[in-house]
This record gives C-alpha cells, sequence and structure tokens, in this order.
C-alpha cells in the first residue's frame, strides 16, 4: 500500500475529488492548512500598513491506496490540481505499512 | 411643569436612542479590527461602557456636567442622583423634558470613554479599564462636557463645537495617546498577524456609527427644526467625502482601495463635521469631509512614526479627524439656517482663535488628567495583563470566554 499526500490550492479540491473518484478511490481525509513554498507569500495593506502573509491557505489531502494505482493517482492529482501558476502545490508518495478497519478488524488492502 | 415642544422632545428621544446605538456599533467596528483571540475583549470594554458611565452619570457624571455653573470650571451638585429632575426642564434645552437632555447628554457620555479603548486594546486588565473610564467620565468628561455645553468657560470664550469635536472626539484621542504611552506597545507589534481578523464586522460597526451619528449631530440642535435638518446634511455629505478623500489618497499610495480604508475615511468624515455640522452648508460639509478623509490617512502613520501602540488608531482618526474639523468650523461657519455664527470665510477670522485654544485646552486637560490617572492606577492594580495572557489572548484569560467556536 502507498500514502499519498498533496497540497494543492484550496479551490482544486473538488476536480481532486473527482478524478480520484473517477479512478475507482473510496475514501480521502482532506484539511485545511498553511504554508510557503517558492510561491512565498503575499501583501496585505490595512490602513497604510503592508503585511506580508508569508503562509498561504493551502489544502492538504491524504490517502492510502494500493500499489499498483499509486501512480494513477499521483498523475490525477497532478492533472486536476494543476492551473500551471505558480502556487499550483506538490504530491508526495510514502510506503504504508499497514491499515486496519477499526468496525470489522479487516487488515491490509482489504481495509482500505 | 414647564410646557414642552412635542416634536422637538420626540426627535431628541429618537435621537438619544440613536447616540446610544453608536456604542455597539464601535464595538464591532474595533473588534473586527483585533484579533480573534481578543474579539470579546475589546467588545466588552465598548459595551461594559453602557453599563457603569450610565449609573456614573445618574449618580455625579451629569450634575458636575450641568449643574449650576462655578467658576466656569465644573458644575454644581444639585442634581446628584438625577433628584429633581422629573418635571423640569434644563435652561440650555427648555422646549424638551430635563428627562430627555439628562438621556441624551448621557449616550454622549457614554461613547467617549468607549473610544478611548481603541488605544489600549488588546493588553489592558479589565479592571484597570474599569477603574480607568470610571474615573475619566468624573474627572475629564464631566468638566469638559461643563466648559462646552453647560456654560463653563469655553462656551463663554465663544469656542464653536456643535456636537462635541472637542469633548468627544478630542478628549477621547488626547486620552488614547495618553493611554498607548502609559500602557506600552504590544508584544507582538509588528509582527504580521495583528492584521484585523473580520473585516466584514468592522464595516456593520462603520455603518451603524454613520446611522447613530444622525442622532449625535443632528440631535445635537436640541430642536426639530432648520439647523437639524442642516446639521443631518452635513453630516452625511462628510461621511461620504471622508470615505472618498481616504480611498482617493489610499489608491493612490498603494495601488488598492481596501475596505478598511472606505470604513476608515466614513469615520474621520463625521468625526470631522462634528464640532461644524449646524453652522456649515452642503458644499462646506463635503470640504471638511474630504480633507479629514485624507489628513486621516496620514494621521494613523503617525504612530508608527513616534513608536507608541495606539492599536485602533483613536489618535488618528479621532485626534486629527477632531482637531482638523474644529480648526475648520471657524473657517468654514456660516450658513443661512443659523447666521448667528460665522467663520474666517463669513468675514470672521476671529473665530479661529477660541477654536485653537478650545483644541488645546481640550487635548492639555484630558491628556493630563489621563496620564496621571493611568499611572495610579499602574501602581495600585497593574495595567497590563501579563505576557502569557496576553499571548493566549484576553477573552480567555480575563473573561473566561471564547468569541468564536468553530
Amino acid at each position: 500500500m502507498k500514502k499519498i499526500e498533496a497540497i494543492i490550492k484550496p479551490h482544486r479540491l473538488d476536480e481532486v475529488k473527482e478524478a480520484l473518484g473517477a479512478l475507482g478511490i473510496t475514501g480521502m481525509t482532506a484539511y485545511d492548512v498553511k504554508g510557503f513554498g517558492r510561491q512565498k507569500g503575499h501583501t496585505e495593506i490595512y490602513r497604510g500598513s503592508e503585511y506580508t502573509v508569508d503562509f498561504v491557505p493551502k489544502t492538504k489531502i491524504e490517502l492510502i491506496v494500493e500499489d499498483d494505482l499509486a501512480p494513477k493517482v499521483e498523475q490525477a492529482i497532478v492533472d486536476a490540481a494543476r492551473t500551471g501558476k505558480i502556487g499550483d502545490g506538490k504530491v508526495f508518495t510514502f510506503d504504508c505499512e499497514g491499515a486496519v478497519r477499526i468496525r470489522t478488524g479487516e487488515r491490509g488492502s482489504d481495509a482500505l | 411643569m414647564p410646557p414642552i415642544d412635542s416634536g422637538d422632545t420626540a426627535f431628541l428621544l429618537v435621537s438619544a436612542a440613536l447616540v446610544l446605538f453608536m456604542t455597539p456599533g464601535l464595538a464591532l467596528f474595533y473588534a473586527g479590527m483585533g484579533r480573534s483571540k481578543n474579539v470579546l475583549s475589546i467588545t466588552m470594554q465598548s459595551f461594559f461602557a453602557m453599563g457603569i458611565v450610565s449609573v456614573l452619570w445618574a449618580l455625579l457624571g451629569y450634575t458636575l456636567a450641568f449643574g449650576h455653573d462655578i467658576g466656569g470650571i465644573i458644575g454644581g451638585l444639585e442634581f446628584v442622583g438625577l433628584r429633581g429632575v422629573n418635571g423640569t426642564v434644563f435652561s440650555g434645552a427648555p422646549t424638551i423634558p430635563h428627562a430627555v437632555w439628562v438621556m441624551y447628554q448621557g449616550m454622549f457620555a457614554i461613547i467617549t470613554p468607549a473610544l478611548i479603548t481603541g488605544a489600549f486594546a488588546e493588553r489592558l486588565k479589565f479592571k484597570a479599564y474599569v477603574i480607568f473610564i470610571a474615573l475619566w467620565t468624573i474627572l475629564v468628561y464631566s468638566p469638559l462636557a461643563h466648559w462646552v455645553w453647560g456654560g463653563g468657560w469655553l462656551a463663554k470664550l465663544g469656542a464653536l463645537d456643535f456636537a462635541g469635536g472637542t469633548v468627544v472626539h478630542i478628549a477621547s484621542a488626547a486620552a488614547a495617546l495618553a493611554a498607548a504611552i502609559a500602557v506600552g506597545r504590544r508584544k507582538d507589534l509588528g509582527k504580521p498577524d495583528l492584521q484585523p481578523h473580520n473585516l466584514p464586522m468592522t464595516l456593520l460597526g462603520a455603518g451603524i456609527l454613520w446611522f447613530g451619528w444622525f442622532g449625535f449631530n443632528a440631535g445635537s440642535a436640541i430642536a426639530a427644526n432648520h439647523v437639524a435638518g442642516s446639521a443631518f446634511m452635513a453630516t452625511h455629505l462628510a461621511a461620504a467625502s471622508g470615505m472618498l478623500g481616504w480611498i482617493a489618497v489610499e489608491w493612490w499610495q498603494h495601488g488598492k482601495p481596501t475596505t478598511l480604508g472606505a470604513a476608515s475615511g466614513a469615520v474621520a468624515g463625521l468625526v470631522g463635521i462634528t464640532p461644524a455640522a449646524g453652522f456649515v452648508d452642503a458644499l462646506p460639509a463635503m470640504a471638511i469631509g474630504l480633507t479629514v478623509g485624507v489628513l486621516c490617512y496620514f494621521g494613523v502613520k503617525l504612530k508608527s512614526r513616534f513608536r507608541f501602540d495606539d492599536a485602533l488608531d483613536v489618535v488618528g482618526v479621532h485626534g486629527v479627524g477632531g482637531t482638523t474639523g474644529a480648526i475648520l468650523t471657524g473657517v468654514f461657519a456660516g450658513v443661512v439656517t443659523n447666521p448667528t455664527y460665522r467663520g474666517l470665510i463669513a468675514g470672521n477670522a476671529a473665530q479661529l482663535w477660541p477654536q485653537i485654544v478650545g483644541v488645546i485646552a481640550t487635548i492639555a486637560f484630558s491628556f493630563s488628567v489621563s496620564f496621571v490617572l493611568l499611572k495610579v492606577i499602574d501602581r495600585f492594580v497593574g495595567l497590563r495583563v501579563d505576557d502569557d495572557a496576553e499571548e493566549r489572548g484576553l477573552d480567555l484569560a480575563e473573561h473566561a470566554e471564547t468569541g468564536y467556536v468553530l
């Protein structure tokens, strides 16, 4: 099994979810995060004072998939999240050692 | 009982309620500019004034402001506890019941110390706040109100202040400067997370202030007449022009027109027109609003130059706006509905003198008494919350509540 983590622009979440749904993915976790990469932050102006905001709002998604599905999931996220502008985010893939479905006690890929 | 005018009375009853509504409006205006962990603390510092100042006003504040004149400095004690008010009229407001006058003036007494709270937001102990505004109401506000409206020395000098530019705005701004210096800077000053947490709230608050200001300014005619009408018109036009002035200079300087700029400019315009409202025609009202909108934009930058942390810009908006308005009242006064009062353009250059004296006297008195009060409070109960409380936020540390449970 592989764990896929992706940091994407918040407004691309629905597109990514639909693209993954089309691959047969049955579940994922998404949450709001803040961070910066090469995009850096932006400037905000309040009563004539400029504030540099370093941490940009992003959405992080996580899901665990079978090994053979991982490259397709990775590519689907990239295609769905890309706008071509700086700040589109990144996708990371990790090995996943175990999984348990709490309700039934099923283990491994049966638990996905 | 002396006869009263039903139109004037109805109008002043409504105006008093409008002025009261400005204080929760101010709470929203200020709280939106603070951080989410202090939203309740900032709100409470305005809201609680409706409690404590109202009671103090009835017990002692009113009579010190509007009791019989003692040496031009302070009012006598005949109305302690508001005894003898019901069934009479006040000499300066002969067409409305005395009780309505007491309440109308009381609403001004509430919002004035609430205005100061923007300077020490996000770091003052609630206990210190309560003691400060209680003493300030009695020792600063009541005497000032007496000087200008209670037949005191500034009134005799001929200073024009239609609705409280000096008593309310300059006095609160001078106290705010004293407070910013006495309390000291916030730990996080200069960090990016000091940005406003809820600007829609601030804009709603500014809208409520604008709405309530019609009672503040038009009601200051103390009659439902031509002067009230012209004051209403001048007030509205100055607020609108203030917004345009601030936005114009901000757009030019930073390339973006901001919502906080629009709200701040409107409030600046309202502050600027307050002393002039019943004395000026429509075009001068717009000139005052525009001028004040531009000057206050630069005024809020003073604090970074002089390195005092007037957190929500009481000095920049109410001090700069109030002072400019007071001087411009001496320039532009002169309108057909109120012909007795004339300024520079209407051929009475001498009017500028009492205007300047009024500004300087108000700043000197309010600043010095406020500063001493704060130092004394610091000595006995301490002004600031500790570092840990400031970091966690005053909502939790001082009120054991959280503004947003999301």
